[in-house]
């Protein structure tokens, strides 16, 4: 048997919308496979059919060279099929183990024997270096803990094949690298991965070969080695995608925003920004540049007003926000793209249509008296949805939960932008998302700045900071520590900024 | 076959048929352990559903109540909510109709609408202050309401004997005054010649009124767009300046209402309250609307016709009872079994998926040899 896995023309519909158009991928043993698509291409559809969320409309899948029908996860775990999920399924309050046991749970005399599952964990964890506490809440261990914990889970099930859905979406750079490592150790112990990822830099480091699908059509399956990044991004996108990102020079204009003396503490009371000064001027982008966890997502939080202010000030074109509830602050003209689009962004279980409409639904034309103008939201939504180039199965009747990530993101950008706020937070606005679509948000940020609007842009992905904003002021601690020319810097300099470096004030913990 | 998508809209159906069905099968091997047969007990439950038009207005008029509080607990549900203190919120809904039934003079088509929306404030106030709670202090409003539960019930039945005491019987409220009823001249006629001698009211029609309400509410409005907003998602609610906590303490407060009109039909419908009656009374239909809202998906429709079905397995009790020889409360059982196989659908997949796993075991077993 050359294939441990092998899906051969498989077609999956969404009420005739065709996610899956006779796509066909063979996975080798130890190999890791990359399977690469712009966001919405159908690459999640394909392994939920793999891993038997869902069943195909055509094609066969066979497993170790059997033709199977997967009609449940369950029935994939049995054939030692495993799935990290773009979104993790853990249980916040449960334990490391209680989560991993959950479902399987091994009993003695009656009661469920978490000691020896606990014992068997932190072996498998030392086996792959995975580093993870049996013991810890998952409430209390970072993003990338909670990743390895799903990793655990399928290892504790046996499986031999895995599939990762989009794993580094959500890991810092550091993290990326170390995941990098563990699935090489999990190959050389005999594992065969599928690995779904956007970014061309880590399929070019880990993958042996990859798979490209575009808009639902197998595109082709290449050696990794025998091609490089640029050729990968133009069978992804279909055309040639230029890296660079295309800008003229700012024109800056007055201050838009103005913060000073701003202290914010977070959930566990913390100062977490303390004494911040920034000030954002109209035609500019400001990028922000920091390390994760120094203070940027409670500086957002505040401006935006989902976080109480302990001291300081906010200023928006002279106008006091400190105090002001979020609806006003809206009014006022922030428009706010937040990092966390499940969280903040959507009501994923809402209508595309209805999503379109959530910072508006209460003005006219889209509701009148009290009473919701369905007309009015559909044709706005129409029009948002082709101008930004949303796509969904069902159009505007689709519900955001069955969107694409990408699709998700351009539909929050879309509404966030088209109400021509003054000052717009873009907060991570492309993380997880694939080449074109970067692209496409990063021309969108830019045609706001030229439109004259100010744009406060967050990211960890240096590049995208360097890359797309005019100023870049790095955060350390809670406080701004230097606030650079974009085009008089370079990573070099902002990473040892960012690490503390060069700032000689007391760096003490609060 | 397209299994997600094509079964989305499907699923919520059939688990509730489903489950009825299984509730049926069920209840019928129960009924043929105690050595009856089944099929005597159900003809006999559905002729006194539907044998005639006295029991088909007897059947009606016994889903009244349970639309409404149905309506109660979905309205909280929509909202991210767990209204469970419909019977509180009914009970005092029901106690200040009747006190306005009894001590305020006007003519009926004054009278019956301040009772009604007299019962609606009650329960909106009794609601209200769960809901406050939540909002303010995020303390549950399951503990609260159910705390409330017992107030109101005690609070009733020590009204009752220090306000408003019937001098004949101490176990029953004084008599309304006798414009103080649902009857409609022209519809109280017409209800007469179609189901003649069911106490079938006008209290079906604010029932069927308050369903479309609830309906308008939910899926047309501003403020039913942040309803739903909340309950699905109140981070994203807060973020597009939603006020999520006035939210909450409103949808408590409006189930509270829909309680509280049930109260007051249902009192008004009866002429008094009485004291035996009410524990046990206002539980079984403040907690009916729990098992109406689930099974009729916390919408207008499904809890409009949940409750026919609840309210029909309740009318048709005493015949098979009666004929029968079926004790009653067989039907109590099924009601709670239907409960119990909607709430857990998923359960019914479960048992299909089982016999797949093991014959897939054996692929599994097969080596791969890695061919390089
Ligand atoms: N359950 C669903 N119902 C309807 N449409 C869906 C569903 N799941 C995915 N889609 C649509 O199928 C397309 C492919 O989605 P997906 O497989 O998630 O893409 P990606 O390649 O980004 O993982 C998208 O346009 C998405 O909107
Ligand atoms: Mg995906």
């Amino acid at each position: 048997m050359e294939y441990v896995i092998e899906m051969l023309d498989i077609r999956k519909e969404f009420g005739g919308f065709v996610a899956n158009d006779d796509i066909t991928l063979q996975l080798r043993p130890q190999e890791i496979h990359a399977l690469l698509g712009e966001n919405g291409a159908g690459k999640s559809t394909l392994m939920s059919v793999l891993f038997g969320l869902y069943s195909p409309d055509g094609g066969e899948i066979r497993v170790r060279g059997e033709k199977v029908n997967i009609t449940n996860p369950n029935l994939a775990n049995e054939l030692g099929i495993g799935m990290v999920h773009q979104h993790f399924k853990l249980i916040h309050n449960f334990t490391v183990t209680e989560n991993i046991i959950l479902g399987m749970e091994k009993t003695k005399k009656g009661q469920i024997d978490l000691k020896s599952a606990a014992q068997e964990i932190a072996a498998l964890s030392e086996k792959y270096n995975l580093n993870v506490d049996p013991n810890a809440k998952i409430e209390d261990i970072s993003v990338g803990m909670q990743q390895r914990v799903e990793i655990l889970k399928m290892l504790y099930r046996h499986a031999e094949i895995l599939i990762f859905d989009e794993p580094t979406a959500v890991l810092t750079p550091q993290e990326i690298e170390e995941l990098m490592q563990i699935m090489k150790r999990l190959v050389a112990e005999g594992k065969s991965i599928i690995l779904i990822t956007h970014k061309l830099a880590e399929i070019k480091e880990v993958a042996d070969r990859c798979t490209v699908i575009r808009r639902g059509k197998y595109i082709d399956t290449v050696n990794v080695g025998e091609v490089n990044e640029n050729e990968l991004a133009a069978l992804m996108v279909g055309r040639e995608v230029s890296f660079v990102v295309d800008k003229g020079p700012a024109t800056p204009g007055a201050d838009v925003l103005k913060i000073e003396h701003l202290t914010v503490k977070d959930s566990r009371g913390l100062k977490v920004v303390n004494d911040l000064k920034l000030s954002v001027r109209e035609g500019e982008i400001l990028g922000i540049a920091g390390i994760d966890g120094n203070g940027q997502e409670e500086l957002v939080e505040a401006i935006a007003g989902l976080r109480k202010i302990e001291s300081g000030k906010i200023e928006l074109l002279g106008t006091d926000l400190t105090k002001m509830p979020i609806r006003k602050r809206t009014q006022t003209g922030i428009g706010h793209i937040p990092a966390d689009r499940h969280k903040h962004g959507l009501v994923l279980d809402f209508l595309l249509s209805e999503n379109m409409v959530l910072q508006n639904y209460y003005e006219a034309p889209y509701s009148k008296t009290g009473i919701l103008n369905q007309k009015a939201i559909t044709d706005y939504s129409e029009r948002l949805t082709a101008e930004f180039d949303v796509r969904s199965a069902h159009g505007i009747k689709s519900s955001a939960r069955s969107m694409s990530g990408g699709n998700q993101q351009k539909a929050i950008i879309a509404r966030e932008v088209d109400r021509s706020p003054k000052f717009l937070i873009a907060s991570q606005p492309t993380r997880g998302l694939d080449v074109g679509a970067i692209e496409f948000i990063h021309s969108k940020l830019i045609e706001e700045r030229d439109k004259n609007r100010a744009v406060l842009l967050i990211s960890f992905e240096l590049d995208e900071v360097l890359n797309v904003s005019d100023r870049i002021a790095v955060i350390c601690e809670g406080k701004i520590v230097a606030v650079l020319d974009a085009d008089k810097t370079n990573e070099k300099e902002l990473g040892y900024l960012m690490a503390g470096g060069k700032y000689e004030g007391g760096m003490t913990h609060e | 076959m397209n299994k997600k998508l094509a079964n989305f809209n499907w699923r919520k159906i059939l688990i509730p048929i489903f489950s009825i069905i299984s509730a049926f099968i069920i209840g019928a091997i129960i009924i043929a352990a105690s050595g009856k047969n089944p099929l005597d007990a159900f003809s006999a439950l559905f002729s006194g559903i539907f044998g005639n038009t006295y029991y088909i207005g007897e059947w009606l008029f016994r889903s009244v109540p349970i639309i409404l509080t149905g309506l109660a607990v979905a309205f909280a549900f929509r909202t991210g909510l767990f209204n469970i203190g419909a019977p509180g919120q009914l009970a005092m809904g029901g106690l200040t109709a009747v006190v306005i039934g009894i001590f305020v003079q006007l003519p009926w088509f004054f009278h019956m609408p301040l009772m009604i929306i007299g019962g609606g404030l009650a329960g909106f106030l009794w609601g209200l202050i769960p809901g406050i709670l939540k909002a303010r202090y995020r303390v549950h409003e399951v503990v609260v309401s159910i705390m409330l539960n017992y107030t109101a019930l005690y609070f009733v039945n020590y009204a009752i004997l220090k306000f408003i005491p019937n001098p004949t019987n101490p176990a029953q409220s004084a008599a309304m005054q006798p414009s103080a009823t649902l009857n409609v001249p022209g519809i109280t006629e017409l209800v007469a010649a179609i189901f003649p001698n069911s106490r079938l009211n006008f209290g079906f029609l604010i029932a069927i009124a308050a369903c479309i309400i609830f309906a308008f509410i939910i899926n047309k409005t501003s403020f039913g767009y942040e309803l739903r907003a909340v309950g699905l998602n109140p981070s994203a609610a807060e973020y597009a300046g939603m006020k999520v906590n006035r939210n909450i303490a409103l949808s408590m407060a409006i189930a509270g209402a829909f309680a509280g009109i049930a109260g007051a039909i249902y009192m008004t419908s009866l002429g008094k309250i009485d004291v035996e009656q009410g524990l046990t009374g206002y539980y079984l239909l403040g907690f009916d609307g729990i098992a109406v809202a689930l099974l009729g998906n916390s919408t207008g429709v499904g809890v409009f016709l949940s409750a026919l079905l609840l309210g029909g397995l309740k009318a048709g009790a005493a015949s098979m009872q009666a004929f029968a020889q079926v004790p009653a409360e067989i039907v109590e059982i099924m009601s709670s079994l239907i409960l119990l196989f909607v709430a857990s659908g998923y359960f019914f997949e479960r048992i299909l998926d089982k016999r797949a796993i093991k014959k897939l075991h054996k692929i599994r077993q097969q080596k791969v040899e890695v061919s390089e």
